[in-house]
């Protein structure tokens, strides 16, 4: 059961990385591949202030969230003036130098020995330190998001997301600075993967560099993509989906350290066989 | 009362010249068709005059007002308002949603609390009547027939509720029905006092629908003034007909 509900606190984590990456990649057509370094951003955020500060864990998870804003409107600031492919080589290009400082500035971050012992959030008194008691914390932000992600893509700056992935020149025809709208954008998704980078820190109790570097920015693609772009059901699908394929290789009889290599090769083969008979995903509203 | 002066326009690509100190006037709420051969610049015109690309030289002057640079998101600020020569509608949208966007709040933090109240939806159904395109309003604009496709353009701009209408090639490839209704379109914004500028190939709608028409030869002003004197001119003939 602690292992079906690990699973659970997982999909709750990815669902929040997922859904935020879609409003970017499926509702705004911009291929992000810097997703990863934000959840980063949270992670080591809530670690360092809780761990080494004393800081509760909501406020820590509210200035990580505040410190993602900042730095994604400072890179989305050059790369808001991109578009297609060199949007997303600029991003790529983020990932690696966030990464970098995760994994070089060692006063700070301790480089790759991570920061262990990372405590569990508190709340009156009341600490999250059971699983399922996390699954209740970490499904009800994954529920926030879901909501603050529909009520934005319900308004009309949400349709104007959809217009600038459909043609951004085009809709500039008609008095919108698309930039500001993909500076937004790029800020909201990225505070939302910072909340899901503090629950991760949180509950694993441990961050190193690896985990935000890009294969999770390519991990948090697939999601999207296998669930579908432009539909947030389809998000968690992904992420769902996702998250449970290694764990079933496991019970196939592969030895662990083959499920795990297994998982990367299992990612790769899906995305391109999805791009070959179903671009749209398993609910797309959109092909890339 | 001239509401675009455009004065020694030029643009280069790569070295080519697309236009080449072109000046000429349109008069407020009048019909101007542009023509040429393939090639003459009249989408490069097009291009400049809606702030999509940025000309090299020149003056361009929109009701009375100098601008040194128009950009496309400033288009809509100056009243100009565009259709496409290659139809740009945004595919992967709802027909009621592609006229939407048009009338909705531009404004970030406007726009992230608005939703499409009654009043923009009023809007937005009288023109999808008045296109034609009422029973598809949730179809989405990539299913749509080309000639729809170009409807819904119309649409869209109709919309802005501009002073100038930029058409490019509104007629090309249409069914005659559709055609009709986009001839009366523009009698209507004419009507109404509005300016359109008509990019077009078909010579018998030039006579029939503007006041003046300019023709533009590699860029150059070639010719200019009422349809009836301006296509009998023997160059126009040349250039255009190859006559």
């Amino acid at each position: 059961m602690d292992y079906i509900i690990h699973l659970l606190i997982f999909i709750s984590i990815y669902a929040i990385l997922a859904m935020s990456l879609n409003l970017l990649v499926g509702y705004t057509g911009l291929l992000s591949v810097t997703h990863a370094a934000f959840y980063g951003v949270g992670a080591y955020t809530t670690a360092l202030l809780m761990k080494f500060a004393g800081f509760n864990f909501f406020i820590a998870l509210a200035i990580g969230v505040v410190i993602a804003l900042i730095a994604s409107f400072l890179i989305g600031l050059v790369i808001s003036k991109l578009s297609g492919d060199y949007y997303a080589l600029g991003s790529l290009g983020f990932n690696i130098i966030v990464f970098t400082i995760f994994l070089n500035w060692q006063t700070l971050t301790r480089g790759p020995l991570g920061i262990p012992g990372i405590p569990r959030p508190e709340l009156f008194g009341f600490t999250f330190s059971g699983n399922i008691a996390y699954l209740a914390l970490s499904f009800a932000f994954a529920v926030l998001v879901y909501l603050a992600c529909r009520f934005i893509i319900g308004s009309s700056f949400g349709r104007a997301l959809k217009a600038i992935r459909e043609d951004e020149e085009a809709l500039k025809c008609f008095g919108y600075h698309t930039s500001v709208y993909k500076l937004v954008i790029f800020a909201i998704a990225a505070g939302f993967a910072s909340v899901a980078g503090a629950l991760y820190a949180s509950y694993i109790t441990f961050v190193d560099p690896t985990t935000f570097y890009l294969p999770e920015s390519v991990l948090l693609l697939s999601m999207i993509i296998l669930g579908g772009l432009s539909n947030l059901q389809g998000s968690v699908i992904g992420a769902a989906v996702l998250i449970l394929l290694p764990e079933a290789l496991r019970f196939v009889g592969f030895p662990d350290t083959i499920a795990a290599q297994l998982r990367l090769f299992v990612y790769g083969l899906l995305i391109v066989l999805l791009m070959l008979y179903r671009p749209q995903g398993i609910r797309g509203e959109y092909k890339l | 009362m001239n509401i675009i002066e455009a004065k020694n326009l030029t643009k280069h690509f790569d070295g080519v010249l697309a236009i080449d100190r072109l000046s000429f006037s349109v008069a407020n709420g009048t019909i101007t068709g542009i023509i040429g051969p393939n090639g003459s610049g009249k989408t490069t015109l097009t291009n400049i005059l809606s702030g999509m690309i940025p000309k090299d030289n020149g003056m361009i002057i929109i009701d009375g007002v100098a601008l040194e640079r128009l950009k496309s998101y400033d288009a809509r600020r100056y009243g100009i308002a565009r259709t496409f020569q290659n139809v740009r509608v945004f595919e992967q949208m709802s027909v009621l949603d592609n006229l939407l966007v048009v009338v909705t709040e531009r404004n970030v933090w406007g726009a992230l609390f608005e939703r499409h109240g009654e009043y923009h939806r009023a809007r937005v159904l009288e023109v999808l009547e008045r296109i034609g395109l009422r029973d598809k309003q949730t179809a989405l604009a990539r299913t749509l027939s080309y000639g729809q496709r170009k409807l819904l353009e119309i649409g869209r701009a109709l919309l802005t509720d501009a002073r100038v209408y930029l058409f490019d090639e509104p007629f090309a490839g249409l069914f005659p029905e559709m055609a009709k209704l986009i001839v009366t379109i523009i009698h209507e914004l004419k009507a109404d006092g509005k300016t359109v500028i008509l990019i077009e190939h078909n010579m018998e709608l030039i006579r029939e629908l503007c006041d003046t028409v300019i023709v533009m030869d590699s860029g150059r002003l070639l010719a200019e003034g009422a349809p009836k004197n301006v296509l009998k001119k023997r160059e126009v003939l040349e250039a255009y007909l190859g006559e």
